[in-house]
């Protein structure tokens, strides 16, 4: 059976099963997106540089009904140091694992995306939920949005402050079979509020995975939204992973994605400014080998004046890898006063690699200071020959200079358990 | 800040200079596109038979081609039924010498500043002059000829030099390249054509100034320059139109051919209409232009100042496939009132030591949208290729828009590629210190944007550089951002 017919079965099975859902019309209506989007192809501008056709065409696991026997202590090979002091939500092949997941934090607030669209946050879920797909206009996006049967909803209450981050979990369990996993998540800072979530992937076993993840974020007035995702997730592992942030307030965002392995591999990273004076900084590593594809999309929607962003991705690519960077910054015509910045650096390590990047500026507004830059370059030479010439052996010269070019963004990177670890990942890559 | 917008204004009011309509006698084909059409403009041009083949060719293959909409404008679809696709201004017999043509056609030619006549002598620029679709009289041929240099129109060559258009024509810029170049090929009725012998250095500019006149017409001119090894020329090309309500359409194609160490420098000064204040009317300006450096150690510069059109769609580029060649795009477009441009270039690294160099400003005023989109394709076995990339845009008024496509791709761990770009507008503290100084902002202005575009100007050949610093001046005159 093709994925298309599979996926009308599927879809019909769900409709029919949760029908009750205050979800159901919000599925229906991307089921009928995604029948006219399909699945992108390279003849989709966004998705020039992805060839994720392939993807579609091995058989998935009926994501329906994708129940697991994971315990808490299959959970413990992927948990992240500081565990012990954070959150932990557990999503295991893209459903949301209550007895998996610790909650530590009193003023957090992690409910069913179902639960929380029947109770006193209905309203947020119908405002919210789904917004992303505004920017992303494509098959994928709607996928993910056609089954959402559950997914995670968490809420900060005004004035509070969540000591302790959150971390997330997205394990797919591919022992047995394919699985196409699709973790649906969204989140709420009320004015005044601060988080700080830590995403990470995993696969269990040598099938294919597939993550289609949409995470949508609300940053009301003066609230502080901290977000690191990890991807080092397993050769046949991929995803399209979407973090669609709005601030809807005058806040403050920070966001850092560092890409270490996977197949295929696309993060959709949108701020969507919407109130005057936001600000937000978007950082990504992307340090690639074999023959794993990655691709940063990132756009940065300056609707109203006065806002800042800065925008910083690295990239290194060494073996067979391929690396994508488009950046896209809109300043719509009351964005007046926008200062926005972007650099797109790129280092290729190996013949076999290749970069393509697209720095887009899209300006409405005269009164702007906007700049992009990008570079696509080699080991600077003199910096290796200095160092080779005090002694240093070319290898750990070499490395010295890709953990020079990679901190920058690791620099960013606020908590230490963290730091630490992302730290000895690239070393691990580095091959110290 | 009062005064700018009356000053925006009067910058927008600002009439288009070129706007008359020359009351000449056309010799026209009934409107429409088909078969037929092609075969009457390839009979009224008494073509060979291998030319018709081939343009039947490029039409059938137009007739599965979909018309491309992936550029950043807007613009309603062009009837290709309404469009007449030949008009040539009467002419009796071929003309022996200048003084027989028709004295309205010259006077449209002196009006443009365009002197047929031997007054060029002066400035040394060999004139070709194309009006709606036909080339009507080439200046200095025989003096060019001397040192084996060809400059004809293309209609002229195809009969006289077939051999070298055959090799040549389409070698790159195939005719089922995209929508309009597959149009072009169908229908183009004339253009230039120059050939430059090996080892000859170019005593003087050539150039070619177009220009459409009769109404409904579409002007599909077809340019084709081959340097042989060693040698060098220098081409200009410049265009208007009449002011007319309805869009006319222009698709050119030009190509480009440099063998070793041959080195083209070819600069464009676009000035069609581009329509009236509130976006009626102007010029469709759909353009391929693509040069191959095919030996080593050859250049191709694009160097263009694009002021007119209602919608440009254009991107000069190179193919870098020699050892050692350069290619440059310099670029300067300036739109105005309800203008569209979407332009760039595209450098494709093939050769080994390559290098590529893009200097594109873009100017944006009243509703214009300035778009730059280009491509940097570094291939695999493109070693030590080299490419820097700078695109600034300037906004005047706060209801235009500025945009940037940059497209970069790299197969080459060797390869060095730089792209920068900012969009600002003129700073306050800019005309302040001007002001303090004595300059009115006017004068402000016309020297800030004057500097901004200087680095393109720089590389415009003399002729047509105070041109084209008088276009700027015209285009955007008192616009205080």
């Amino acid at each position: 059976m093709n994925m298309t017919e599979l996926f009308k079965d599927q879809f019909a099975q769900l409709q029919a099963e949760d029908k009750d859902s205050k979800l159901s019309a919000v599925r229906e209506q991307a089921f009928s997106a995604f029948n006219e989007f399909g699945i992108p192809t390279v003849r989709h501008e966004e998705w020039k540089y992805t060839r994720i056709g392939t993807l579609f065409t091995k058989d998935y696991k009926s994501q329906v009904s994708g129940k697991t026997d994971f315990s808490a202590k299959d959970v413990d090979a992927y948990r992240l140091p500081g565990h012990k002091e954070a959150n932990e939500l557990v999503f295991v092949n893209g459903q949301f694992v209550d007895k998996l997941s610790t909650i530590r934090s009193k003023d957090l607030t992690v409910l069913h995306l179902a639960e929380a669209a029947k109770n006193e946050y209905s309203e947020i879920v119908s405002k919210h939920f789904g917004h992303s797909s505004d920017y992303l206009k494509d098959g994928i996006n709607a996928l993910n949005t056609a089954f959402v049967k559950d997914g995670i909803f968490i809420h900060v209450k005004r004035s509070k402050i969540i000591e302790e981050p959150v971390y997330i979990y997205n394990i797919t369990d591919a022992a047995a079979e394919n699985i196409l996993a699709q973790p649906r998540s969204l989140i709420y800072l009320s004015e005044n509020a601060q988080l700080q979530i830590i995403e990470t992937f995993a696969t269990r076993g040598t099938e294919d995975s597939f993550t289609n993840q949409i995470m949508e974020v609300i940053v009301e007035k003066d609230a502080r939204f901290e977000y690191c995702k990890i991807q080092n997730d397993s050769a046949n592992a991929s995803q399209v992973s979407t973090t669609h942030i709005r601030q809807t307030g005058t806040s403050y965002v920070n966001a850092i994605i560092v890409s270490l392995n996977g197949e295929i591999v696309r993060n959709n990273t949108n701020v969507v400014m919407e109130a005057p004076h936001c600000e937000a900084h978007l950082y990504g590593l992307y340090f690639q080998k074999g023959n794993s594809h990655i691709d940063n999309h990132t756009i940065v929607d300056n609707v109203m004046p006065h806002c800042f962003s800065n925008e910083l991705y690295k990239g290194m690519m060494d073996e067979n890898s391929t690396g994508v960077f488009n950046g896209k910054i809109f300043v719509r015509q009351p964005a007046q006063k926008t200062n926005a910045f972007q650099s797109n650096k790129n280092i290729l390590l190996s013949n076999n690699a290749s970069v393509n990047t697209k720095p887009q500026l899209e300006i409405f507004a005269d009164d702007v200071k906007c700049s992009h830059g990008c570079t696509i370059g080699q080991l600077d030479e003199e910096g290796l020959f200095y160092l080779q010439s005090r002694g240093i052996p070319e290898k750990i010269a070499k490395s010295m200079l890709l953990v020079g070019f990679a901190s920058d963004i690791l620099d960013k990177i606020n908590l230490p358990h963290i730091r630490t670890y992302v730290d000895h990942l690239v070393a691990e890559r580095l091959g110290n | 800040m009062n005064d700018s917008s009356t000053d925006i204004e009067k910058a927008v009011l600002k009439e288009y200079e070129y706007g008359f309509v020359t009351n000449i006698e056309a010799d026209e084909a009934p409107k429409g596109l088909s078969e037929d059409i092609i075969r009457f403009i390839s009979a009224k041009k008494n073509e060979p038979e291998w030319m018709l083949e081939w343009r039947l060719k490029a039409y059938n293959h137009w007739l599965k081609m979909e018309e491309p909409n992936w550029a950043n404008v807007k613009y309603p679809k062009v009837n290709y039924q309404e469009v007449i696709y030949y008009s040539a201004p009467k002419q009796k017999t071929k003309v022996g010498s200048l003084d027989e043509i028709d004295p309205e056609l010259r006077a449209t030619f002196e009006k443009l500043g365009i002197s047929l006549d031997e007054q060029k002598r002066l400035s040394g620029v060999a004139v070709d002059a194309v009006i709606d679709s036909v080339s009507i009289g080439t200046t200095f041929k025989a003096q060019l000829a001397e040192q084996g240099i060809i400059f004809c129109s293309m209609s002229e060559a195809i009969q006289e030099h077939p051999d070298l258009v055959r090799k040549y024509l389409s070698s790159v810029v195939p005719v089922t390249d995209n929508f309009f170049s597959a149009l072009n090929s169908a229908v183009f009725t004339d253009g230039s054509f120059c050939y430059i012998p090996e080892g000859v250095h170019c005593p003087m500019e050539l150039s070619t100034y177009f220009r459409i006149n009769a109404e409904n017409t579409g002007q599909f001119e077809r340019t084709l320059i081959v340097a042989e090894a060693g040698s060098y020329v220098s081409y200009l090309e410049g265009c208007t139109a009449p002011m007319r309500d309805e869009n006319q359409l222009h698709a050119a194609v030009v190509e480009i051919v440099a063998m070793e160490k041959a080195e083209v420098k070819y600069s464009t000064v676009q000035n069609w209409y581009p329509g009236d204040k509130n976006g009626n009317g102007g010029i469709y300006n759909f353009v391929t232009k693509r040069g191959i450096c095919k030996g080593d150690n050859s250049k191709i510069s694009w160097t263009q100042v694009e002021t007119g059109s209602a919608v440009t769609w254009k991107y000069p580029s190179v193919i870098l496939k020699g050892d050692n060649s350069v290619g440059e795009f310099y670029s300067v477009a300036v739109t105005n009132n309800y203008q569209q441009a979407d332009t760039g270039t595209k450098m494709m690294h093939i050769g080994k030591n390559t290098k590529s160099r893009i200097v594109s400003k873009g100017i944006s005023a009243g509703h214009s949208n300035n778009s730059y989109r280009g491509l940097v394709q570094v291939s695999k076995n493109a070693a030590n290729a080299r490419n820097f990339s700078q695109c600034d845009s300037l906004l005047l008024g706060d209801k235009c828009g500025a945009h940037t496509f940059p497209y970069i791709e790299v197969k080459n761990n060797t390869a060095v590629v730089e792209h920068e770009a900012t969009t600002s507008k003129i700073g306050e503290d800019q005309l302040f210190y001007c002001n303090q100084r004595g300059i009115d902002t006017e004068t402000a202005v016309a020297l800030i944007i004057n500097g901004f575009a200087k680095e393109v100007m720089n590389q415009l050949p003399m002729e047509f550089a105070v041109e084209a610093q008088k276009l700027l001046a015209i285009s955007l005159e008192g616009s205080v951002g």
